[in-house]
């Protein structure tokens, strides 16, 4: 059983109320971190190598290392809650089972930038977690760890949470901060970088939440400890939220170590596909990363054993891997359609679009036109080809990487699948009443032997 | 010592010049001139903030700098990014650049209505040239285009959503030289629309200019729609003392013989409103809208149009109004009204708005 | 004449306390959600200029965030909403059957409202729930693992509410 350092206590009775997560354990991390200085905080979370949970995997650290601290000027903290990519729901999980871990973590942080006001921008959607997260801070407030001159530091804290309104695109920092601004949730164009010019124009570091709930374990148990969980460059837990054709949906917290492979089928995690199904394809770390086919989900293309953790995930790069991007992990059975998986996720880009820039804007609404256009069996040859084209003008020229995020899934499903959707263009009619299926998908891939 | 103003080494397309430090890249590239600068729909050097949206301009960054002299793994927004010491540039000696323009000037297109025939920005499109330039000769979008519904915005400006290219100049406009913003972006995606939302007048003393920023047909001068075609009219440069405060009363009117058809203000060789000392040469509404007599102004002289532009093949020499042809092979006499072909014929009934059709227009299109 | 009651509006002063002074258009988010959920389930015009007033910005910054976020209704919606989500992983787990079964049985399409007033059908994009799909989202809450005897009892539980 992999060691757990956010979810261990996730079942005791009642961890949702302050008296029994402090009678835990919890808020030790914060009377640590009070006896350090904020530069040797930030040092430990260099130290751990924690990266970004939120997606992009940046080393946690280095961002707060680059927060400014020009003189009479105020930082902000602030929390990514807003997790809104396809597949991805373990944030909403630790916020409404364990709402004091996110604080505590919050306090850490805050402290170690140098925040007085923090915010949790959380998605308007989980209004019910909003209530949950305002509760536990009131609970935290009464026992002293926010407020004025907290244990007697001198260090004044406050944190507030805000509900979104539905814009995937406030998942993105900048677009973020703007919505915090009261704005619409248009991604600002960069550099200045929130850490100079964030939040009302103030030096601001933005963090996912699990990413701030890993900061108390390694408070502490140590960076170095921390470092010593997983491998190599994937440190520490990280949260894994399944679902799609699989017995066991839910969050896994994992170390990192263990093969896809086993997180599918093990019982101790995803419980293996329903209904006696094979597995067909996956969406190994949210919906933007590249889709897989089962052959090369399990095995990368050198004919290792594929592992969940950033290196192994990402393996062969987009031409044969994925990536760990958030940890939404969506996996598809024989029965499931490629084109129309990759439709809904094309509708869903088009949808979350802020529209700024023309080539996310005009681009995805195409892409998903002319998927179900393939999908409905009115397809052509050169329909492929043209989608193809499209997510490639769009990839690396948008404002933000929500154009990143549309074309991917479009070109991967095309790289591997591309006969899936072959068979919709020659089969207009039969595509409509039956599938594609399993075919060559998870036949082992021929690995040229090096002398 | 006088404070000494850092400068940078930046070359573009091979060609190598200083510039002061917090220069873009665009605007470097605009020093050198040419084709070596790349095309900006959405930027505009007189607006704070502008820019960085409409993606034409970017470039390839090969060299960040001589300190770190890695190349930039993404194309950047050349109006946004400002040059480093030793930046090497590439922008139409990338073929990466090319390829990606082509890109965003279809998407640009996609949704573009085409209706140049019947829009007045013709003949000072910047997407016209840019398609013309950078575009391509069909395209490959086969779904119906988008549509919005008409609204009116008051009497000075005509708005033509389809033709939009969510620029945001105009916001900016409204932002930065007016004293109350009535208008915005409203929905998202590619719904994303210029609306007041509750079809309220824009009708600010500085609105005006709202027209001369705009980069294609979505916002014209409702006072000279259907007049004329920018290409008939001769435009001069003029002046008159001006009362209203911001006014800088330096403009172009477009005549045709005595008659003003239009006044804009002066534009510069990027197309933008020229500066005088140093501040953009903004006009008020009445200035603009108004002052509609030769004798309200003084002329200075023809405005000098590139010759690339179709503004210059008008065969209008000097101020001399050309012959009006109908009449002279008419001998003079007005031509009579034979027959209103509306009256016989159902097609192109002027109650249908031609660029609320998806595609081609056919006959069952004006039937009723 | 529309206004918020003493109790809302005391909420909206503490929503602005949470800001620097001068940033209280930072509390527009959260002001619109009072608001939509205060006057009948969607922002009205009158309603969206009431809440510029309150937070002393120009009414089109109040469209423009009104109009950018899906959760603002800016047409009137049922009592109850049904927002069901359709994107991959809940269109894996059968939301297409679940959207078809809640059209047929209230007899509406996606973006209508029942004649009664009661309830409106919506499709929405991933909310975050992709391991306990088919669900979707009913006022505050979420309703998961949706099935056609689920999707049943949720309406006669609202039918029962309304009466």
């Amino acid at each position: 059983m992999a060691k757990k350092l956010l979810l261990d206590k996730a079942h005791v009775p009642g961890i949702r109320s302050y008296e029994v997560y402090r009678k835990e354990g919890g808020y030790r991390s914060v009377e640590k971190a009070f006896r350090l200085t904020p530069a040797e905080i930030v040092e430990e979370v260099k130290l751990s190598g924690l990266r970004g949970r939120g997606g992009a995997g940046f080393p946690t650290g280095m961002k707060w290392s680059f927060l400014a601290k020009p003189e009479g000027v105020p930082r902000y903290l602030v929390c990514n809650a807003d997790e809104s990519e396809p597949g991805t729901f373990k944030d909403r999980y630790l916020m409404e089972f364990i709402p004091h871990l996110l604080i505590e973590g919050m306090i850490v942080a805050s402290f170690a930038l140098g925040s007085n006001v923090s915010y949790i921008y959380i998605r308007g959607e989980y209004a019910w977690i909003a209530d949950i997260l305002e509760n536990a801070i009131d609970e935290a407030k009464q026992n002293g760890w926010v407020g004025k001159n907290i244990l007697g530091t001198g260090f004044n804290f406050e944190l507030y949470v805000q509900r979104g309104a539905g814009a995937y695109i406030c998942g993105e920092e900048t677009a973020l901060i703007e919505s915090l601004e009261g704005k619409r949730g248009n991604p600002r164009i960069k550099p200045p970088f929130p850490a100079v010019k964030g939040l009302w124009d103030c030096p601001t570091v933005v963090n996912n939440v699990e990413t701030l709930a890993a900061v108390v374990p390694i408070i502490n148990e140590g960076g170095e400890a921390y470092a010593k969980i997983g491998v190599g460059k994937s440190t520490g837990t990280k949260l894994i939220s399944a679902c799609g054709n699989i017995n066991k949906p839910g969050i896994y917290e994992i170390d990192m170590t263990i093969s896809v492979e086993d997180f599918i089928f093990s019982d101790e995690y995803c419980g293996g596909i329903p209904n006696g199904k094979r597995l067909k394809a996956c969406i190994p770390g949210g919906s933007s990363v590249p889709i897989l086919p089962a052959n090369l989900l399990l095995t990368t293309a050198k004919g290792e054993k594929r592992m969940m953790n950033y290196e192994s995930l990402s393996d062969g790069g987009f031409a044969t891997g994925s990536m760990m991007g958030s940890g939404g992990f969506i996996v598809l059975d024989e029965d499931q359609c490629i084109v129309r998986n990759t439709m809904t996720l094309a509708r869903f880009y088009h949808h979350e679009s802020c529209g700024q820039c023309s080539p996310c804007r005009e681009g995805t609404g195409w892409m998903e036109r002319i998927l179900k256009k393939i999908e409905s069996g009115k397809g052509e040859m050169k329909d492929i080809d043209l989608l193809w084209d499209i997510q490639r003008k769009i990839e690396g020229n948008t404002i933000c990487p929500l154009g990143d995020a549309a074309a991917w899934p479009v070109a991967a499903a095309i790289r591997h699948f591309r006969d899936e959707f072959e068979w919709h263009v020659q089969h207009p009619d039969k595509c409509l009443t039956e599938n594609f299926g399993l075919r060559h998908y998870a036949d082992p891939i021929h690995v040229a032997v090096t002398a | 010592m006088a404070d000494e103003i850092k400068t940078f080494k930046v070359t573009i397309d091979n060609i190598t010049i200083d510039v002061p430090a917090g220069t873009t890249v665009l605007n470097a590239a605009r020093q050198i001139g040419g084709d070596v600068a790349p095309p900006a729909m959405c930027y505009y050097s007189k607006l704070q903030g502008s820019g960085g949206k409409c993606r034409t301009c970017l470039v390839e960054v090969a060299a960040g700098s001589t300190a770190d002299p890695r190349p930039m793994p993404k194309l950047v927004a050349s109006c946004r990014t400002t040059v480093m010491d030793g930046m090497v540039v590439k922008n139409i000696t990338s073929e990466k650049v090319k390829d990606a323009r082509a890109g965003v000037v279809e998407f640009l297109l996609l949704n573009h209505p085409l209706d140049c025939p019947i829009c007045d920005q013709a003949g000072e499109c910047h997407l016209q040239d840019l398609g013309y330039e950078h575009g391509k000769e069909g395209t490959r979008y086969e779904f119906p285009r988008r549509t919005f519904e008409k609204e009116d915005i008051g009497p000075y400006i005509q708005l033509h959503m389809t033709r939009c290219i969510l620029c945001y100049r105009c916001t900016y406009v409204a932002d930065q030289l007016t004293d109350k913003r009535v208008h915005g972006i409203l929905d998202r995606g590619e719904h994303a629309e210029i609306s007041t939302y509750i079809s309220k007048a824009v009708d600010n003393e500085f609105s005006g200019n709202m027209i001369d920023v705009c980069p294609v047909g979505a916002l014209t001068d409702k006072t000279f729609r259907f007049k004329n075609r920018v290409w008939f009219t001769k435009p001069v440069d003029a002046h008159r003392t001006c009362d209203t405060p911001g006014c800088c009363g330096n403009t172009t009117l477009w005549l045709r013989g005595e008659e003003v058809f239009r006044v804009t203000a002066r534009k510069d060789e990027w197309g933008e409103v020229k500066s005088y000392e140093g501040k953009p040469g903004w006009i008020c509404n009445t200035c603009r809208f108004d002052k509609k007599k030769t004798s309200d102004w003084t002329i200075e002289g023809v405005t000098k149009v590139n010759r690339h532009s179709v503004i210059s093949q008008g065969k209008y020499e000097g101020l001399v109004m050309p012959k009006e042809t109908v009449q002279e092979v008419m001998g003079g006499r007005a031509p009579k009204l034979l027959m209103n072909i509306h009256d016989e014929s159902e097609v192109n009934d002027p109650k249908i708005q031609l660029s609320e059709i998806n595609g081609p227009a056919h006959a069952e299109n004006f039937k009723n | 004449m529309i206004k918020f009651s003493e109790e809302k509006l005391k909420k909206v002063s503490e929503i602005i306390q949470r800001y620097p002074e001068g940033k209280q258009k930072s509390a527009l988010l959260p002001v619109l959600h009072l608001a939509q959920d205060e006057f009948g389930g969607w922002l009205d015009t009158p309603v969206m200029d009431y809440v510029a007033t309150l937070l002393s910005i120009e009414p089109i910054e109040v469209y423009e965030v009104a109009s950018f976020y899906s959760m603002y209704n800016l047409k009137p919606v049922g009592k109850y909403l049904f927002e069901v989500c359709q994107t991959g992983p809940c269109m894996i787990n059968g939301s297409d059957d679940i959207i078809g079964y809640i059209k047929t049985k209230l007899n509406i399409g996606v973006g209508e409202t029942t004649a009664d007033g009661l309830f409106t059908l919506k499709t929405v994009e991933c909310l975050g729930a992709c391991g306990y799909a088919p669900m979707m989202q009913l006022g505050k809450t979420y309703r998961e693992h949706l099935t056609k005897e689920k999707v049943d009892a949720i309406v006669a539980e609202c039918r029962s509410k309304a009466n």
